[in-house]
């Protein structure tokens, strides 16, 4: 069985269809990139997976914990994100917290880790991002390439199944976009599951498993993604290379 | 019949008064924070029923001018058979009216709190009150300290209200000197003056705060 089973997925905003049924699936250290225009829905495929959004029908299931629509209780909603970490455009620090603070807070709260063990993960977390001297720093001691590390080190810390990237280098200067990717590089290296939303192209060729176009709320184009770069199946897909790359 | 005040006479008397004023504000403040505090809970719950009846609480203590609410309660109370002295009324009427305020000051700030705060704190599985306490609070905390000092500004000069159910405070005080002295504009002036040494110092604090406070984390 896959890690990420998502069936038949349907999203409304209002009178928005966002997304018209999505069936996708993601094997265990696999990873996924997901482009497409916005508006495409990518974004919200990727939040539907950690319940930051709910769906109107379908069924997402991540390592046997199952998330159908009308159907997500608190609890269940805990239980699938102790699977799924997620990182954001935006970073989300927590700004009052040094970034060795952020990375302990959901250990120590949600995990129940003690202090010195949560200190010892926090301090390896950092020490695989890069950042193994910043664990007093304050957010907004670092730069955004930093924050953006010290954000996934948070998300590592819960050893979670799947990480989620949602744009996570748009919100930097380009020449900070590259230590954030060498980063998640050398997670899938390391063999880590991840699915990714990107406008990276290059990286979603040169590290990607799969490659996942969404256009109009589906999935329109599916797989190997230096096939997919090369030769596309879709004038959708080939006209949408050739307007970013 | 004039009574001839000394100058030192006239001010020991104001201090006297100005001294309940403190204390009217002091307890109206921190009482009024501790049921603003729930309330704010309560606005916030994913309870309709009580989301809706803190919403009314609000609207009318903010609806209201201050002096009915305290006629209400005076004047109300003794109808019901309760016996309630001025400072009794006053003390409660100025802690609902301190609540509603702060509470709806409070949940501006939360608020103000950026939306992917909750989103990460959500995306590592913490709970809402674990959100609440430690990411959501002390960040909206910091926002609140500003508007909340300067509140207290309007806490204190509420408080001369409470001269008009005969309490008596630095106002209170002020008009039955003015009518003993025949002098007025002499009096009020004390008495104004007197409002703005006690208003003044936090208006500035509260000025400080949010220079502080904007600048550093």
């Amino acid at each position: 069985m896959s890690l990420v089973d998502i069936r038949g997925v349907h999203k409304h905003f209002g009178s928005n269809h966002v997304l018209k049924g999505i069936d996708l699936a993601v094997e265990p250290g696999e990873v996924v990139a997901i482009i497409g225009r916005s508006g495409s829905g990518k974004s919200t495929l990727l939040r539907t997976l950690n319940g930051l959004e709910s769906i109107d029908a379908g069924e997402i299931e991540v390592d046997g914990t199952a998330l159908k629509a009308h159907q997500d209780s608190a609890e269940q909603l805990r239980s699938l994100r102790l699977k799924v970490g997620m990182v954001f455009q935006q970073f989300n620090l927590f700004p009052h917290l040094s970034a060795g603070e952020n990375i302990m807070l959901a250990t120590t709260v949600v995990q129940g880790m003690d202090q010195e063990s949560a200190r010892d993960t926090a301090k390896a977390m950092l020490l695989k991002v890069g950042l193994q001297d910043k664990f007093d720093a304050y957010p907004d001691q670092l730069s955004g390439g930093q924050q953006q590390r010290v954000a996934i080190a948070r998300a590592l810390a819960m050893s979670p199944r799947v990480l989620l990237c949602d744009e996570i280098t748009s919100a930097l200067d380009p020449e900070l976009v590259n230590e954030v990717l060498a980063v998640v590089k050398q997670l899938a290296a390391e063999g880590m599951t991840l699915i990714m939303v990107t406008h990276e192209m290059r990286f979603a060729r040169e590290v990607g498993d799969k490659l996942v176009f969404m256009y109009q709320g589906l999935v329109h184009e599916y797989g190997d993604p230096r096939e997919l770069f090369a030769q596309p199946r879709t004038p959708e897909l080939a006209s949408f290379i050739s307007s970013v790359m | 019949m004039t009574v001839e005040f000394s100058l030192w006479a006239l001010l020991q008397s104001l201090a006297d008064g100005a001294k309940w004023t403190v204390a009217l504000s002091a307890l109206a403040f921190l009482f009024g924070g501790a049921t603003g505090l729930l309330i704010l809970f309560a606005r916030m719950s994913r309870s309709r029923l009580l989301r809706q009846a803190t919403r009314v609480y609000i609207e009318v203590f903010q609806g209201t001018p201050l002096l009915m609410q305290l006629f209400l309660i005076f004047f109300g109370l003794s109808l019901a058979g309760l016996e309630v002295s001025p400072w009794l009324a006053a003390a409660v009427g100025l802690t609902l009216f301190s609540s509603a305020y702060l509470a709806e000051i409070w949940r501006g700030c939360v608020e103000a709190v950026p939306r992917g705060q909750w989103e990460a704190s959500s995306s590592l599985a913490m709970s809402y009150l674990e959100q609440m306490r430690h990411v959501i609070l002390p960040q909206a905390l910091r926002l609140a300290i500003a508007p909340t000092v300067g509140f207290s500004v309007q806490v204190i000069k509420g408080t001369a209200v409470a001269s008009i159910i005969g309490f008596i405070e630095l106002t209170k005080t002020g008009s039955m000197l003015a009518n003993a002295t025949f002098q007025p504009f002499l009096i009020y002036g004390l008495v104004a003056a007197s409002y703005f040494l006690l208003c003044y110092p936090l208006s500035l604090y509260a000025q400080y705060l949010e220079r502080k406070l904007h600048v550093s984390r």
